[in-house]
């Protein structure tokens, strides 16, 4: 009897970037909004406050009323490191990568990977201007950044 | 010190000595183990506990299931778990316990198979249930090392510390693990390319892991465990070992915030709690046992629990001013080889009580001579992001 595993069934699947779930309440409306490639954060009515990452209540005060912002996408590098060693599926296929942390200039700092360089080695440092880069997906895209265009 | 009180002590103390157990023992059968050498080290038995911490590590429900599994019937239960600082934070409340009159003899354990279960902690992704914080972040592919890289990374901007200064932190404790048969034997063990002294140049010409960071940097990951036992000074008075006092504690937490500096680590708030209450001062302290995960873990330490300025690590712990034999520079660090030459089983905090009171007894195979104050503290979660801090100033006799 022959296997009647076909090649096509044990073929490998090729690893991706691991995704944010959209299901996870707190942060829903802000990977939704990616699908729009806008960058939205909450700034609070009552205390003016600008709670990140996204959730559903204020961290400045107990009677908040969060409004979303949409950033203007250009930030600053607060610190990165690259990446040489990873054993995740996906990342091990990548190095070398920065990430790093970006302060957005209205004040949100996240964590990405910095793209749209030859080499991170040289081309990424502390201080550095940047400014979004989406990265698209079926349902919503990654706000990675690249060096800001002039 | 007319203020500080001598109300609870660690009495009995074990450190389970493989770090390779080849998946032959697992982690309940090594805080069980440890546990009845730290009692038997005190001269207590199992009925003589009557407080239980865990931080979870061995099972879920831990306040529940170590009770049995250890066959005791505790009035107090402390599950805590606050990452490898768990073990500061569990001698803090067992102090208030005591001091409560809630309990006479609190047991602490930890173990794990974390090198036999080839857990990729280090350079791996993150797992487990999704948090808020966590949703936002794992795209990004940052290993727990580039966590800690970005930290460096920060501090060499902001203060000038250079990689060289960072490597003086392996060295010293190289230096010391060469000294613990324990260290060396884990080494071997774990298949350490290189076991001997190391130099500043053998250090920042290692592998880079995540920039900054070099191998030499990064600690081992290795099975392992441990127990303490800490009992009020009515018991300790009678137990075999000369009392460790536990003169004060601080807790706090840290976590990314909007222009926040992480260079500084929630240590700079747990630090001056604990010395205040224990009534001494950092310069005062004769052993500096600092959480070692990465180099850059123990510079940000150093600075936030106060034995130097932020910024100033780098330059202070310059010219090897941290071994055990240079007792006129300051505190000696980590003295049994640390996370980074000794053993790191994923939460190293119980370790950093069991060699200060191993240096509190002269018991260290790094003494200090006349060792009398210690500092253990502990960092949990991941410096520079979600972390907790705790410390825990000890002394004797």
């Amino acid at each position: 009897m022959s296997d009647s595993k076909t090649d096509a069934n044990v073929e490998k699947k090729v690893p991706t970037r691991p995704l944010p779930k959209l299901t996870e309440l707190d942060t829903a409306e802000f990977w939704q909004a990616t699908a729009q490639q806008e960058f939205r954060y909450q700034q609070c009515s009552n205390c003016d406050i600008i709670v990140w990452h996204p959730r559903a209540h204020c961290t400045g005060c107990v009677d908040g009323d969060l409004q979303w912002k949409v950033s203007a996408g250009k930030g600053t590098i607060y610190s990165y490191s690259v990446v040489r060693l990873s054993y995740h599926p996906f990342f091990r296929t990548k190095v070398p990568y920065a990430v790093a942390y970006v302060d957005l200039d209205e004040g949100p700092r996240f964590l990405t990977n910095v793209t749209g360089v030859d080499d991170p080695l040289t081309e990424v440092s502390v201080g550095q201007r940047v400014e979004l880069a989406w990265e698209e997906h079926e349902e919503l895209s990654i706000p990675l950044v690249k060096p800001e265009s002039e | 010190m007319a203020t500080q009180r001598r109300d609870a002590a660690i009495v009995g103390i074990h450190e389970y000595p493989s770090r390779d157990v080849e998946g032959k023992v697992n982690a309940l059968q090594i805080k069980a183990a440890s546990a009845a050498k730290a009692l038997a080290d005190a001269g207590l038995n199992w009925s003589d506990v009557d407080a239980i911490y865990d931080a979870g590590e061995g099972a879920p429900m831990s306040g529940l299931m170590i009770s049995e599994y250890f066959g005791i019937k505790p009035t107090v239960m402390d599950t805590t778990g606050v990452g490898g600082s768990s073990y500061e934070f569990h001698a803090a409340h067992a102090l208030r316990a005591i001091r409560e009159g809630k309990a006479k003899v609190a047991l602490l354990t930890y173990g794990s198979t974390a090198h036999s279960n080839a857990m990729a902690i280090g350079a791996g992704g993150r797992g487990g249930s999704i948090t808020p914080g966590d949703n936002m972040e794992t795209f990004a592919g940052q290993t727990l090392i580039a966590n800690y890289a970005m930290v460096a990374h920060r501090h060499m901007h902001q203060y000038g510390t250079t990689s060289e200064q960072l490597a003086e932190i392996s060295t010293a404790t190289r230096y010391h693990a060469m000294r613990n048969p324990e260290a060396v034997q884990a080494m071997t063990d774990l298949e350490f390319v290189g076991i001997q002294e190391t130099s500043i140049e053998d250090v920042v010409n290692s592998r880079m892991i995540a920039d900054p960071l070099h191998l030499l940097e990064c600690c081992m990951v290795s099975d392992g465990g441990g127990a303490v036992v800490i009992a009020s000074a009515e018991v300790a008075a009678n137990c075999q070992k000369p009392p460790v006092w536990i003169l004060g504690t601080g807790e706090a937490t840290k976590y990314p915030e909007n222009g926040g500096d992480i260079t500084t680590s929630a240590g700079a708030q747990s630090a001056p709690i604990a010395f205040a209450e224990a009534g001494v001062k950092p310069s005062e302290m004769d052993i500096a046992m600092i959480y070692d995960s990465f180099s850059i873990t123990v510079l940000a330490l150093l600075e936030d629990v106060g034995f130097c300025a932020k910024g100033e690590g780098g330059a202070w712990v310059q010219g090897g001013r941290l071994r055990f034999d240079r007792p006129d520079d300051g505190p000696a660090l980590n003295t049994d080889g640390g996370g980074l030459s000794s053993n790191h089983p994923g939460m190293r905090g119980i370790f950093l009580l069991l060699e200060a009171t191993r240096q509190l007894r002269g018991e260290s195979t790094a003494q200090v001579d006349d060792a009398r104050l210690a500092i253990a503290h502990g960092n949990g979660g991941m410096l520079g992001a979600r972390h907790s801090a705790g410390t825990v100033i000890l002394g004797r006799d």
